[in-house]
C-alpha cells in the first residue's frame, strides 16, 4: 500500500518485517511497532502510520493520536544534529528566548521543525538541569552553556561536515 | 423493593433504580446537574467534571454522570464549594475558548453558554493561550471551528461506536491537546461519510452545518430563476422544535406556509419522491429475486450510508439498489417531467431540498446524478438551516395557517412518510411488493416486526404463500458494519432484502436535524411518522395518484428504459488522501 499524499513512494517491507510478530495478537502491540518502526524510518511518516493502523485493525485516527500523544515519536524527519534550547525558568530570565530567537533565524525553521537539508531539528525543553550555566542548550549530548545571540552562528556552523 | 435505592439530594429524599447515576437520580427530583461531557445516548466517561457534587464521606467531589448512587448516600449539587469548583472549570474552559457568541451558530443552543451563564460567570479570570486552529472547510457538508471545541469527546465517541467509523481521536498534549482527524486533516480528506452525527452531539459550535441559506436567499431574490422546493418526510417532524415546539410535533401544514412566505414558487413533497422511489426500487428487488439477480439488495436512500460502503466495502456495491435517493429522483422529474408539462426551460429551475441529513449536501454535489442534463439537486439546506431562514423573513411559525402541497409532485402516501425512520422503507417497500407479488393489498397494512429502534432487526415475510423473502434493518453505521461484515461472510442469515440508514434511528434523527439533549428525540419523531401515515388517505406508494401519473404519461412502466436512465444510478470505489479507516 502506498500513500498518493506525498508524491514519493516508501518501502513498507521493513514495516511488514516488523508487524509480522504482531498479527496474530495486535493486543498493545502499538507502541512498541511505533517505536520500531521509528528505529528502522527515523521518522514516523504518514504512510506508515496508515500501514501499521490497517494491519493491526486500529482507527487510523488512533493512532495519530498516539502518535502525537507522546513526545517520543516524531511525524516529520528529524536531523542529523538535535538541537534541544532550554525553556525553564532559569534559563528564561537569563535570555533563553533571545537564545532560541537566534537559532531560528540562523537556521531559518521554527522550533519543532527541521531544516530543508535535513543537518538540523530544533526542540525546546523545560529544564537540562544545568541551571548554573544558564542559558543553555544541547546539541546532541553536547551542552553549550552560558550562551548570548552571538555564539550561535559559530556553534552551529562547527556540526557542519 | 430491592431493586430501589434511597437518598438524599440536595436534601430532598429520592427513591431511584439501583444503578442509576448520581445525574439520573437528581432528575427525578427536578435537579438538573450541569454537564457537558455527558449526553444522553452515549457512553458516560466523566471527563469535564462540570457535574461535580459532594458527597458526604467522600474523600474529593464525584461526578454524577458517572458515579452510582447508593443506598443512604447524601449528596449536594450545589453547596458553596461545589459551585466554587465548578465555576473554576468553567472558567478555564471559557478562558480557552473564543468570545465569540455573538456570531456564532450555536448561540441560544450551546451548552457551554448555558452552563456559563447559569453559573453567574460574568469575568473570565485567565488568559487565551490556546495556539490558533484553522477551520475546517475541506467538505460540504459540515464546519470544524477547533477554536470551539472544548474536548468533551463526544463527537469521538459518536463517531466510533455508534457510527463504527473512527475519524476523531484525541491529539497533542497540554494545551496544545485536540480533537482531530489523522494528521489535522479535513473531514472531506479522510473517510468521513458526512453523517453529521458529530455535530448532533457537539455540545458547542466546534462542529457546525456548512449553511447554504445566503445561496437560496440569492435564488429567491433573482428574477430569472424559478426556485421550487422538496421538503422530505423528517422534516415536518422537527422543525417546530427551534421556534419551542416538542419533539415529534407534526407540523407539514405550518412548513408548506412558511416556504411559500420564504419565496419558493412551488412546495412539493419528497414523499412523492419516496412513492416513487419504491416502484422502482420494489421491481428491481423483485426483477432480482425473480431472476436471479445480486442479492441480497441493500437501499440507497441514505447518503451518508452510500460513502460508507463506497469508502469501506467498495466490494458489496453490487448489492446497492440502482435507485436513486428521493432527493434526486425528485430533482430529475423536476427537470424533465416537470418542466415539460409546464413549458419551463430546465436550466431556469434551481432545485432546492429540506432535508435532516448534512451528507444530502453531499450527494447534490455527485456529478453522476444529472440525468437531465443539470443536476438533480442545485441547493440543499438542512431543518435547521430552514429554521434559521424562517427566523430571518421574522415569520412566527406556529402561528401560520396549514397549507397544502402543490401539485403534481406533492401527493405523499403513508408509506413514503414513514421513509423518515428506521424501517420504513422497507415496510413501504413491503406494501407495495406484497400488491405485485400476491396481487391484492397486504392486511393488516402495519408490518410491526420491522418498527422499532432496535439496532437491527430481521423479519421473514411471507408474501402470501408465493414467496418468502428474509430482510434485515440496520441504522447507525456501527450496525451497517455488522451486516456488511456477515454479507461478505457469504450471508448466512440468507436475507434477500436490507434497509440501511445512516444515522440512529434513521433520517428523524439526521445529522442536519435541531439539536437537542432529550433521549426520547428519535422515538418521538418517528412515532409522529407512524401517526401521520396512519392518518393519511393514501397508504401505500402504488396508490399515490400522483406518481401512477408519472408512469402513464412520462415514464411508462416502473425499471422502463426512461426509468432506468433518469431515475438510477450507479456506485463507485472512493479513495481520500487519508486510505484507511
Ligand atoms: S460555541 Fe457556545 S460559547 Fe462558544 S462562541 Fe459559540 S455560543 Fe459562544
Ligand atoms: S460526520 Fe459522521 S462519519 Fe464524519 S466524523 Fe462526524 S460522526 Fe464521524
Ligand atoms: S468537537 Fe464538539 S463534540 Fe467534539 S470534542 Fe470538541 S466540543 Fe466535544
Ligand atoms: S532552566 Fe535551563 S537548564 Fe534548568
Ligand atoms: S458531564 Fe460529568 S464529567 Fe462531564
Amino acid at each position: 500500500m502506498s500513500c498518493n499524499c506525498t508524491g514519493k513512494t516508501l518501502d513498507l517491507a521493513p514495516l511488514m518485517d516488523i508487524l509480522a510478530p504482531y498479527k496474530q495478537n495486535p493486543k498493545g502491540a502499538l507502541i512498541p511497532v511505533l517505536q520500531h518502526a521509528q528505529d528502522v524510518y527515523g521518522y514516523l511518516p504518514q504512510e506508515v502510520l496508515e500501514a501499521i493502523a490497517s494491519e493491526l485493525n486500529i482507527p487510523v485516527a488512533e493512532v495519530f493520536g498516539v502518535v502525537t500523544f507522546y513526545a517520543q515519536f516524531h511525524l516529520t524527519p528529524r536531523g542529523k544534529n538535535i538541537i534541544r534550547i532550554c525553556q525553564g525558568t532559569a534559563c528564561h530570565v537569563r535570555g533563553a528566548k533571545t537564545i532560541l530567537e537566534a537559532v531560528c533565524s540562523h537556521l531559518g525553521v521554527k522550533a519543532g521543525e527541521t531544516t530543508p537539508d535535513l543537518n538540523f531539528t530544533i526542540e525546546t525543553v523545560a529544564c537540562l538541569g544545568a541551571c548554573g550555566l544558564a542559558p543553555v542548550m544541547m546539541v546532541n549530548d553536547n551542552t553549550h552553556g552560558r550562551l548570548t545571540p552571538s555564539d550561535i552562528p559559530g556553534i552551529l556552523d562547527s556540526y557542519l561536515d | 423493593m430491592s431493586d430501589m435505592i434511597t437518598l438524599t439530594i440536595d436534601g430532598q429524599k429520592v427513591t431511584a433504580p439501583a444503578g442509576s447515576t448520581i445525574l439520573e437520580a437528581a432528575k427525578l427530583v427536578g435537579i438538573d446537574v450541569p454537564t457537558l461531557c455527558h449526553h444522553p445516548l452515549l457512553r458516560p466517561e466523566g471527563a469535564c467534571r462540570v457535574c461535580v457534587c459532594k458527597v458526604t464521606g467522600a474523600r474529593s467531589f464525584l461526578p454524577a454522570c458517572i458515579a452510582k448512587a447508593t443506598e443512604g448516600m447524601e449528596v449536594f449539587t450545589h453547596d458553596p464549594e461545589v459551585l466554587e469548583a465548578r465555576k473554576n472549570i468553567v472558567e478555564l474552559l471559557l478562558a480557552n475558548h473564543p468570545q465569540d457568541c455573538l456570531a456564532c451558530a450555536r448561540s441560544g443552543n450551546c451548552e457551554l453558554q448555558t452552563v456559563a451563564n447559569n453559573l453567574g460567570i460574568r469575568k473570565v479570570r485567565y488568559e487565551y493561550n490556546r495556539p490558533e486552529m484553522e477551520l475546517d472547510l475541506s467538505n460540504p457538508c459540515l464546519v470544524r471551528d477547533p477554536a470551539k471545541c472544548i474536548l468533551c469527546g463526544r463527537c469521538v465517541r459518536v463517531c466510533s461506536e455508534v457510527q463504527g467509523t473512527s475519524i476523531y481521536s484525541f491529539a497533542y498534549r497540554g494545551l496544545n491537546a485536540r480533537v482531530t482527524p489523522a494528521f489535522n486533516m479535513g473531514l472531506g480528506e479522510v473517510s468521513c461519510t458526512f453523517c453529521g452525527q458529530c455535530r448532533k452531539v457537539c455540545p458547542t459550535g466546534a462542529i457546525t452545518v456548512r449553511s447554504d441559506t445566503q445561496r437560496v436567499w440569492d435564488a429567491l431574490r433573482d428574477p430569472d430563476k424559478i426556485v421550487m422546493v422538496q421538503t422530505a418526510p423528517s422534516v415536518r417532524v422537527a422543525i417546530s422544535e427551534p421556534f419551542g415546539g416538542k419533539p415529534g410535533d407534526l407540523n407539514t401544514g405550518q412548513m408548506v406556509s412558511a416556504l411559500r412566505r420564504l419565496g419558493f414558487d412551488k412546495v412539493f413533497d419528497t414523499n412523492w419522491a419516496a412513492d416513487l422511489t419504491i416502484m422502482e426500487e420494489g421491481t428491481e428487488l423483485i426483477g432480482r429475486v425473480t431472476k436471479g439477480g445480486k442479492l441480497p439488495m441493500i437501499t440507497s436512500c441514505s447518503p451518508g450510508w452510500i460513502n460508507f460502503i463506497e469508502l469501506n466495502y467498495p466490494d458489496l456495491l453490487d448489492n446497492l439498489s440502482t435507485a436513486k435517493s428521493p432527493q434526486s429522483m425528485f430533482g430529475a422529474m423536476l427537470k424533465t417531467y416537470y418542466a415539460k408539462k409546464q413549458g419551463i426551460d430546465p436550466s431556469k429551475i434551481v432545485s432546492v431540498s429540506i432535508m435532516p441529513c448534512t451528507a444530502k449536501k453531499f450527494e447534490a454535489f455527485r456529478r453522476e446524478l444529472s440525468a437531465s442534463g443539470y443536476p438533480d439537486t442545485d441547493i440543499v439546506l438542512t431543518t435547521t438551516e430552514l429554521a434559521q431562514m424562517i427566523k430571518e423573513a421574522n415569520i412566527n411559525f406556529l402561528g401560520l395557517p396549514e397549507e397544502q402541497f402543490d401539485p403534481i409532485m406533492g401527493e405523499g402516501s403513508g408509506a413514503g412518510t414513514i421513509f423518515g425512520a428506521t424501517g420504513g422503507v422497507m415496510e413501504a417497500a413491503v406494501r407495495t411488493a406484497y400488491k405485485v407479488i400476491v396481487g391484492e393489498e397486504m392486511e393488516p397494512i402495519e408490518l410491526e416486526a420491522v418498527r422499532g429502534l432496535e439496532g437491527i432487526k430481521e423479519a421473514s415475510v411471507d408474501f402470501g404463500g408465493k414467496v418468502t423473502l428474509n430482510v434485515a434493518i440496520a441504522h447507525g453505521l456501527a450496525n451497517a458494519r455488522k451486516v456488511c461484515e456477515l454479507i461478505r461472510a457469504g450471508n448466512p442469515h440468507n436475507w434477500h432484502f436490507i434497509e440501511i440508514m445512516a444515522c440512529p434511528g434513521g433520517c428523524i434523527n439526521g445529522g442536519g436535524q435541531p439539536v437537542n439533549m432529550d433521549a426520547d428525540t428519535p422515538r418521538l419523531r418517528a412515532e409522529a411518522l407512524y401517526r401521520d401515515d396512519a392518518g393519511l388517505p393514501v397508504r401505500r406508494s402504488h396508490e399515490n395518484a400522483e406518481v401512477q401519473a408519472l408512469y402513464r404519461e412520462f415514464l411508462g412502466e416502473p425499471n422502463s428504459h426512461k426509468a432506468h436512465e433518469l431515475l438510477h444510478t450507479h456506485y463507485y470505489r472512493q479513495s481520500r488522501i487519508c486510505k484507511s479507516k
